[in-house]
């Protein structure tokens, strides 16, 4: 490996892992001083073409706190048959299946190369995934028969022997039964009424098993299926009645006067879901995707009354206090999340209005359970459509990219402990000795729950390092960490991965710039930015953004080389030298600058940094800008308003939006025509060019980015003026120009 | 008279009939009815006395007769002893002593007399003999045990016959029909006990004067009847065996009144005695007018009688059914028939004896009655004690055939029990409202003192029949109404127009309002406007206004009704076939909506649910290609999940709700749930109506006790050890107070709640029936409802209830002329306020009854005016005013009173009364009160108007000569003295259902009907004369039919013959008869078809269909049946007609002394 690029890269494509500092400072203080935690960025489920499962279980470490996985880094005494755990040094025996192991016959995840292996176990009996619609019928006739559509359509694209079930919601909720003929059947509940888990069961009629719901055998009890599957069917026994009962929705018949919102039961309708699914399969995939088209209006979680001369809140008003509804309601959906998080359900939610639609407060929702959010203006765009057809997207392999359930243990030597994680997850509160007293993201605890997640959901999981100053590391010494997944795959499989890595330890003082060189300034960036988002989610704007500059300017201080009292002296080195930068973008993100945003907007925003991997996680902190141009072929340009020529086409991702900007030279040909004069034909392919390529972004982007095709002067360039560093403006265009 | 004769026609016994005629005929002329009338009559002013004299011991029977002790006594001569007893109570059984002999000789002629008669008539007398005959048994028994007196009864009767009957008959007369029995003074022997026996006989002496004389006659043409008599005895003499105490007795008892029939006939013209004796003689017409009759005219005042029974028997009987008559005893009496009670002379008088007897006494009704009454005399029996079948023919044939003009101020309509058309002109036809009096007292004082309360009837819908006109419906335009400035009455026939007609002056406040200028209209030299004739509101009592926009809730014009299905799909139902049976109903049921008059189709929407431990609701809008189903299981909050859809026009969602209706019974055929809840069912109901911003009605079908958790859940209490305790009242109330409360938002927003039940067991029908009891509604009950049998019932009364004509959302107020208010309300209505009666829905066979209180003095010459407004909203959504308008007179005499009474009213508002106050007060207070009140009445009338007399003498007026016997009646029904068959919710169920009934209703449900159907007429279409309730008028060779609007029995006997069983239940033989069938089989046979149409036409008459059940005599359910039999004891301690009237007697006495 020649330079700690490619090892970096190398170890993301093998393991899914980037570390901020890829050889750790040795001691506890240094490792303060560097500014930049030691954490990682984990990708639990990156998708590895050369990874064959192993179908039996792991061997695990005999010491009760420990139960590390035998891992290419452990010891291993082919004659005694025994091996050493690397992280707490317990000697255990090998399985007796293992009897022929030597030297020369290692089991798969003895060898280097599988420093990420995944083992498919047998345990219990697996359920079919289960996909609960819920859906609000508080909708314009138009955007209700888009969305009916997309749910009609939805259905091919379930497994088969998938469980469906549909609620839907306006001023009542209703829990429609899938496996009558003749009538369809529905349980109805007031939309104003919060309703304990108990009473939902009882009302459906689901709690008569007294002792039904066990972890792990959901299906247990002969009856259970029959009672359960009254709102939950498989899809190739209901698709066609399920269609037509679609079909059939109406609109919410209550009548809406003038000047007041419908009366939507968001709150309710999701407490149902969560009800129901806790009643019936616990602990088992399930997926509950709420589609709703505006703000809950009544009841539990509602967040805007009916009146509509009130107006949704707005950042201004949760600055003042002034949003009357926002606290309960955000109470209410988390104790939601929590409860289904703790029954390894998620909650999907897809919200298209043009308004706000209680993002903010639901949030939590998807955030906790791993569940999709997705914001659209309407049911009828492709955007929705095309996401929402891209949930059921299948991998490589013809397996769902999803999966569900997961539990993350992270476990470390004991030179490292465990600060916390960032990311679609909660805590399990597993306390043990690798976990530390100081958190960083959700703490306290060295397990997460990870009710869904696909092959690109990545954690940021922070680490401390408490080793004492005055016991070195000898030289050559490993620190390592493994993380294990276990999960339930699309196949219903019970998988686990297991994924063990090692860094060397580095004296800070003697060693510098090997860790210097090791630094990787992305995946730092990112780390710091979901540390950032993750405060401003609490914290007040401002204190964020001066946090920020305080660790830039610390990590400056630390590791720039500059003369004092000359700006121009200053010198990063290479590993650090788009770092600045970075955290230039970050702090004019609508991540941490809410201003023109709505707090829903914020919400969506956040929830999408907070999972995607490092590369998605970049493009949203620094959106990437191509220029297209007669002068060669496409370049990355900075983000910058000079990059902003009139002959130039500029094609930006800032990952929520794909915007085609035609300079004002472009522009003009373009309405004179001339892509259509065989004699221009370079032209047209200039045209065609960015078009194409933001194409192929759309067609692999979840969620799918907002197109915007613009041009200099449209009112809709200012999604790429808003952007650009603003190098050049009013007060010093003419003067820059001149320059240029 | 003629109403014993009637009875007696009744009683049936095949022989009487043909008879009647001729042996009448005969009767009357041995009887001298003509001239012995008159003599009588004479005798009776001096009567009374003379009745005692002679007859005097016992005389009277009337009550006390029964006087068990009379009994005793007279055993020997029962039928006198009856008579007797009745005096005897009234009179001092004392005098009896002697004067039983004399009175025995009397009796007996009159006896005889009546035997005659009897035969003759068939009833009375023959019944009597006849009957005992025929019921070999009783009769038979009393024979032995009165053996030896028999014998000495025969003679005796014969004495006494001649002598009581003259006595009664003078009695009677004297009494004006009182029971003239007087003659029973003799029977003192009773009257030992009571005091004024002694007074008695002074009395009888004074009658004896005179009556004598007259009674002579009579025992002249009475001796013939003596033989008669002497059959009578027999009879007679058994109950007195049985003495005392048994039923049978009464008979006895009767026995003795029937003498007094004779004088009944007399009666009439015992009025008149009043008066003088002539003027008796002259027909009964005559006597009304006359004297204390006169009053009567209509009924007179029948003072019962208590006349004669002389025997000593009547002493004791008084309290006959006291320990004392039996005592008293003095056997000898007896003899006296006395009872005559009859004022039945009085009876007779005026009512039936002309059409009954119309053929057999040809001449004057009068005469006629007086030899109906003859007859009894020898049984001394029941014959002679007011009889209601007596009065209803003779109402029915006195004025059946005219029509009833209404525009003559205080009018007296035709009993509810006669067919009669009306002529609106300008009072409201009595089908609307039936008052207690129609002559008010103009004082206070007055009314207290009489106790007569004054009361309403008002059943502001009553369907009219086809002939007459429905009310007009008015437009007075976009101001609405025309109405007082001050009360706010509405335009009526009795405003007064004045200064030329600009202004009116209200009939009721007298307030002078300016009259619309669009109203205006010139008058004419009369006063009256131009235009009366041609505005129903200035013409006529009842019309309609079409109500504005002011008149509705929320200033909003209302939309049509709804008619929500709620039907309970617990494992009960569907196991029974219940769900699968409503629902096929349904399905043709929708079509038939009420609608308005001309409309094409009903504007009523429908909506379903059914229900079980939570709650479907079904979307059934015309678009879908299936019907949905919504499940509501929060049933602690209950709303209506669906508002378009719900509710839907039936022609519009035809195909979808034909698909639900075929859908339910499968879907929950394999329902396990037991569980139901019962609120919530009734607050969705309530919630989808307010939802769709309408009235309606919710059809509920419910099968148990809702003991699911849910609001109002209830459970079992039901303890019978509770009856006859303090807590009894408790059986009555609701559990909790949460269905109350329910109520009052159901009537606010205009939610009429009509249940049908179906209970296997207790399920608390005192709560459950709150909200429909409140909201107007009506309760169903079928217990133990099974497929076969009840299917027929309740298919019936589901397609009257769906289909009758009902008004929403309705507001009542009664308006009065200043001087009385309305102060008390009873029936199915909710009341915020003390004026105004709500009802969230209100149908054609609602009833209100209110009750009126002075609160200042009324004028003879204004009278009293009545306005009862509804406002209502009808089944296509038109907001109205129905106005319903009666003149009432007002006097300041009570005899006025008492002569413009309707028993059957009054006993309608007492019922409600008193299971009103069964809420309140254990039920033997209630009773007492009941009692009390009505010995008031009785005392009040006896001391202020009528003639003098002895005290032993039962006097009753005329127009409530029927109030002892209906009173019996209520007091021995099973809410105010159940059974021990009779379940608490039973109880409550009939305690409401009493409550809303109407005049009709509440006639026949105490008294029920009893139609001798082997003696039906199979080529006419009319029904068989009724006759008696008791097991005495039951022959064994017969079949009967009983009903009292809830139930038809058909009483087969046990020597029916074969080829009438055949005929009707297509069996060979009595023991193959099943009574498991809840029809008759149809047979080609015109008796099947007779009988079969005879059930028909009642079914038609009654609001809801009967049961019909079929009783084999000696079976099991036969125990049953006698619990109609209302005049005889019943097995729960209820009194027997005669013994009743003895208790009354004495109550009155005690009230009088």
């Amino acid at each position: 490996m020649a330079t700690y690029l490619e090892f970096i890269q190398q170890n993301e494509e093998r393991d899914g892992v980037r570390f901020s500092w890829n050889v750790w400072p040795s001691s506890r203080l240094e490792a303060t001083r560097m500014v930049v935690p030691l954490a990682c960025l984990l990708t639990p489920l990156k998708e590895r073409l050369d990874l064959p499962p192993v179908q039996y279980e792991p061997v695990l470490c005999s010491r009760p706190t420990c139960k590390a996985v035998l891992n290419p880094l452990c010891q291993v005494d082919y004659r005694a048959k025994l091996w050493a755990c690397n992280f707490c040094f317990q000697r255990n025996q090998f399985p007796p299946a293992y009897a022929g192991i030597s030297e020369v016959n290692q089991p798969a995840e003895l060898m280097p190369q599988f420093s990420t292996i995944e083992y498919i176990v047998q345990r219990g009996p697996q359920t079919p995934l289960i996909f609960l619609y819920v859906v609000d019928t508080c909708l314009e006739e138009e955007d209700l028969q888009a969305l009916k559509e997309s749910l009609q359509m939805s259905l091919s694209l379930l497994p088969a022997d998938a469980l469906v079930g549909l609620i839907t919601f306006g001023r009542m909720v209703q829990v429609h039964e899938l496996s009558c003929e003749g009538i369809s059947k529905s349980y109805v509940f007031r939309g104003t009424k919060d309703l304990t888990a108990k009473q939902i069961q009882d009302m459906l009629g689901l709690s008569r098993p007294a002792v039904p719901i066990q972890q792990g055998r959901p299906l247990q009890t002969p009856e259970q299926p029959v009672i359960s599957s009254r709102f939950l069917q498989p899809v190739h026994k209901i698709d066609m009645n399920l269609t037509d009962l679609l079909g059939e929705l109406q609109r919410d018949p209550w009548p809406v006067t003038q000047g007041k919102r419908s009366l939507r039961s968001t709150g309710v309708a999701l407490s149902i879901a969560v009800g129901l699914l806790e009643g019936t399969f616990p602990n088992t995939g399930a997926r509950i995707m709420l589609f709703t088209g505006g703000p809950p209006t009544q009841g539990p979680g509602m967040v805007v009354g009916d009146e509509l001369k009130t107006p949704i809140r707005s950042w201004h008003d949760i600055e003042k206090d002034n949003a009357r509804f926002m606290k309960k309601a955000t109470k209410h959906y988390e104790t939601l999340a929590n409860r289904t998080a703790a029954n390894g359900h998620c909650i999907d939610i897809y919200a298209c209005a043009l308004d706000q639609t209680g993002l903010l407060e639901m949030k939590c929702c998807a955030n906790l359970t791993g569940g999709h959010m997705v914001m659209g203006d309407s049911f009828n765009t492709s955007l929705f459509k095309q996401t929402f057809q891209r949930v059921f997207n299948k991998g490589f392999n013809g397996e769902f990219r999803m999966a569900f359930g997961a539990s993350l243990d992270v476990k470390t030597s004991r030179e490292l402990k465990i600060a916390g994680a960032i990311g679609p997850c909660i805590s399990l509160n597993a306390k043990g000795p690798c976990v530390s007293e100081n958190e960083l993201g959700i703490g306290g605890t060295s397990q997460w729950k990870i009710c869904s997640l696909d092959p690109s959901t990545t954690l940021a999981i922070y680490f401390e390092v408490v080793n004492q100053h005055n016991a070195p590391i000898p030289q050559g010494g490993r620190g390592a960490v493994q993380f294990v997944t276990q999960y339930q795959h699309s196949s219903t499989q019970k998988r686990i991965r297991v994924t063990t890595i090692a860094r060397n330890w580095a004296d800070a003082q003697s060693q510098l710039q090997h860790i210097e060189a090791a630094f990787d300034q992305e995946a730092a960036a990112v780390l710091m930015a979901r540390l950032g988002v993750y405060r401003a989610e609490s914290e007040e704007g401002p204190d964020v953004l001066r946090w920020l500059d305080r660790q830039l300017i610390r990590l400056c201080q630390k590791f720039g080389q500059y003369n004092k009292d000359d700006p121009n002296s200053f010198r990063l080195s290479e590993s650090f030298s788009l770092y600045p930068q970075f955290m230039f973008h970050l702090r004019r993100s609508p991540f941490l600058q809410v201003f023109n945003n709505s707090p829903d907007e914020s919400s969506y925003y956040r929830h999408h940094f907070a999972r995607q991997d490092l590369t998605q996680s970049l493009i949203m902190i620094q959106p990437i800008l191509y220029a297209y141009s007669f002068h060669g072929p496409p370049e990355p340009v900075l983000l910058d308003s000079s990059s902003i020529l009139p002959d130039r086409i500029l094609l930006m991702d800032t990952f929520f939006q794909i915007v085609i900007y035609l300079g004002e030279t472009i522009a003009q040909w373009q309405k004179a025509g001339y892509q259509d004069m065989p004699e221009y034909e370079n032209f047209k392919h200039l045209l065609q060019a960015p078009l194409d390529d933001a194409q192929e972004i759309l067609q692999t982007r979840f969620p799918m980015p907002r197109y915007i095709h613009t041009e200099h002067g449209g009112s809709q360039a200012r999604f790429l003026l808003s952007k650009v560093n603003p190098s050049q403006t009013h007060n010093n265009l003419y003067a820059w120009g001149q320059v240029s | 008279m003629s109403v014993n004769q009637q009875a007696h026609t009744g009683p049936p016994y095949g022989q009487p009939q043909p008879g009647y005629q001729g042996y009448q005929q005969p009767a009357y002329g041995g009887q001298p009815l003509p001239g012995v009338p008159q003599s009588q009559y004479g005798a009776y002013n001096g009567p009374m006395p003379g009745y005692q004299q002679p007859v005097p011991p016992q005389g009277y029977f009337p009550s006390l007769g029964f006087p068990s002790k009379g009994s005793p006594v007279s055993l020997n001569s029962d039928a006198s002893s009856l008579a007797p007893n009745f005096i005897g109570s009234l009179r001092a059984p004392p005098t009896s002593g002697a004067p039983p002999p004399a009175s025995g000789a009397s009796l007996p002629s009159s006896h005889l007399a009546y035997s005659q008669f009897g035969h003759g008539d068939v009833q009375n007398g023959i019944p009597a003999s006849a009957a005992p005959m025929q019921r070999p048994p009783a009769s038979q028994p009393f024979l032995p045990g009165s053996a030896p007196t028999p014998v000495s009864q025969t003679s005796t009767f014969q004495q006494y016959g001649p002598p009581p009957a003259s006595v009664q008959q003078l009695s009677n007369h004297m009494a004006g029909m009182t029971i003239g029995s007087t003659t029973a003074s003799a029977p003192p022997p009773a009257g030992l006990g009571y005091g004024p026996p002694t007074s008695i006989p002074p009395v009888s002496g004074s009658f004896s004067a005179t009556g004598s004389g007259l009674y002579t006659p009579y025992t002249a043409s009475q001796g013939p009847p003596p033989t008669s008599v002497s059959q009578g005895l027999p009879l007679a003499q058994p109950p007195f065996p049985g003495q005392p105490i048994s039923t049978q007795r009464l008979p006895t008892q009767v026995p003795g009144f029937a003498p007094p029939p004779s004088s009944t006939g007399i009666g009439p013209s015992s009025y008149p005695p009043t008066a003088g004796a002539p003027r008796p003689p002259t027909m009964p017409g005559p006597p009304l007018p006359g004297q204390t009759v006169a009053g009567p005219p209509t009924s007179q005042p029948n003072h019962v009688s208590s006349p004669p029974p002389p025997s000593a028997m009547s002493g004791p009987h008084p309290g006959p059914p006291m320990s004392g008559l039996h005592g008293p005893p003095p056997p000898t009496h007896p003899p006296q028939p006395g009872y005559q009670m009859q004022q039945n002379g009085s009876f007779g008088q005026v009512r039936g004896p002309q059409p009954n007897y119309g053929g057999a006494y040809p001449g004057t009704p009068n005469y006629g009655s007086q030899p109906g009454q003859p007859p009894p005399p020898k049984r001394l029996d029941p014959d002679s004690i007011p009889s209601p079948i007596q009065v209803i023919e003779d109402d029915r044939s006195n004025r059946g055939s005219e029509p009833f003009a209404t525009g003559v101020r205080g009018q007296v309509p035709p009993l509810v029990t006669t067919n009669f058309l009306v002529k609106d002109q300008g009072n409201a036809s009595p089908r609307y409202i039936r008052c207690t009096s129609y002559n008010i007292p103009c004082t206070s004082d007055m009314a207290k003192q009489s106790q007569v309360p004054l009361a309403a009837v008002i059943k502001p819908l009553a369907t009219l029949p086809p002939e007459e006109t429905l009310p007009y419906l008015v437009d007075h335009g976009e101001s609405g109404p025309v109405r007082c400035n001050r009360c706010k009455a509405y335009m009526c026939p009795f405003m007064q127009f004045i200064e030329g007609g600009r202004r009116f002056q209200c009939c009721f406040c007298s307030c002078v309002t300016e009259v619309p200028p669009h109203y205006f209209q010139h008058l004419d030299h009369t006063g009256k406007r131009v235009d009366f004739c041609d505005r129903p509101e200035l013409s006529l009592g009842s019309y309609e206004f079409l109500a504005t926009v002011d008149y509705c809730k929320n200033n909003k014009f209302p939309s049509p009704p709804a008619f929500i299905f709620m039907i309970d799909v617990s494992y009960n139902a569907v196991k029974s076939g219940l769900v699968r049976l409503i629902c096929e109903e349904l399905k043709s049921l929708l079509d038939y909506l009420p609608r308005e008059g001309n409309m094409e189709e009903s504007a009523i929407r429908v909506g379903f649910v059914t229900y079980n431990k939570v709650l479907h609701f079904y979307n059934v809008k015309s678009s879908l290609a299936q019907p949905q189903m919504m499940v509501v299981s929060d049933v602690a909050d209950m709303f209506v999940p669906l508002l378009d859809g719900f509710l839907v026009n039936v022609n519009e969602s035809r195909t979808v709700i034909a698909s639900l209706l075929d859908q339910i019974p499968e879907m929950f055929a394999d329902t396990r749930e037991t569980e139901t809840v019962f609120a919530p069912v009734i607050q969705a109901g309530l919630e989808a109506l307010k939802a769709a911003e309408c009235a309606g009605k919710l059809f509920i079908f419910h099968t148990s006790l809702p003991i699911a958790e849910a609001p109002g859940k209830l459970k079992n209490r039901d303890d019978k050890k509770l009856i006859n305790t303090d807590k009894e009242k408790t059986l009555f109330q609701p559990q909790t107070n949460f269905y109350s409360n329910l109520a009052k938002d159901c009537v606010a927003q205009g939610c009429c709640v009509d249940l049908f039940l179906f209970p296997n067991q207790y399920l608390d029908v005192a709560t459950l029936g709150v909200v429909t009891y409140q909201t107007g509604g009506s309760i169903y009950k079928y217990a133990y409802f099974q497929l076969e049998i009840d299917q027929d019932r309740f298919l019936n009364d589901l397609r009257r209830d769906v289909q009758k004509e009902v008004g929403f959302d309705a507001v009542m107020r009664v308006r009065t002329s200043t001087g009385i208010r309305a102060t008390d309300f009873f029936g199915a209505f909710y009341m915020s306020n003390t004026t105004d009666v709500e009802m969230a829905g209100l149908d054609c066979d609602k009833t209100i009854t209110v009750e009126f209180k002075h609160d200042d003095k009324l004028s003879e010459d204004s009278g009293a005016l009545l306005q009862c407004a509804l406002l209502y909203t009808s089944c296509a959504g038109q907001r109205r005013l129905r106005i319903h308008n009666l003149s009432l007179n007002c006097c300041t005499q009570l005899a006025d009173l008492y002569r413009n009474c309707e028993t059957d009213t009054l006993i309608n508002y007492l019922a409600k009364y008193a299971y009103r106050g069964v809420l309140g007060s254990p039920v033997k207070t209630v009773r007492d009160a009941l009692i009390n009140q009505c010995a008031q009445i009785l005392a009040c009338y006896r001391k202020n108007c009528a003639n003098p007399s002895s005290a032993g003498q039962l006097i009753l007026p005329e127009c409530m000569k029927l109030l002892p016997v209906y009173l019996n009646c209520v007091l021995k029904s099973d809410v105010l003295q159940p059974g021990l068959e009779v379940t608490t919710d039973d109880r409550a169920y009939i305690r409401q259902l009493v409550t809303s009934m109407d005049v009709a209703e509440t006639n026949v449900f105490f008294y029920p009907r009893l139609l001798p159907l082997t003696k039906a007429d199979v080529d006419s279409d009319s029904l068989p004369a009724a006759i008696r309730n008791s097991e005495e008028r039951l022959s064994k060779g017969d079949m009967y039919l009983l009903e009292n609007g809830l139930n038809i029995f058909v009483w087969v006997g046990v020597n029916v013959q074969q080829g009438l069983i055949q005929n009707l239940f297509g069996v060979s033989s009595f023991s193959q008869i099943s009574n498991a069938s809840s029809t008759l089989p149809v047979l080609e046979n015109p008796f099947s078809k007779k009988v079969r149409s005879i059930v028909d036409m009642l079914q038609m008459q009654r609001s809801r269909y009967m049961k019909l059940i079929i009783v084999k005599q000696e079976d099991k359910l036969e125990m049953l049946f006698k619990h109609f039999l209302v005049e005889d004891k019943s097995l729960s301690g209820g009194a027997s007609y005669v013994d009743f009237l003895c208790h009354m007697h004495k109550e009155i006495r005690q009230l009088l002394s």
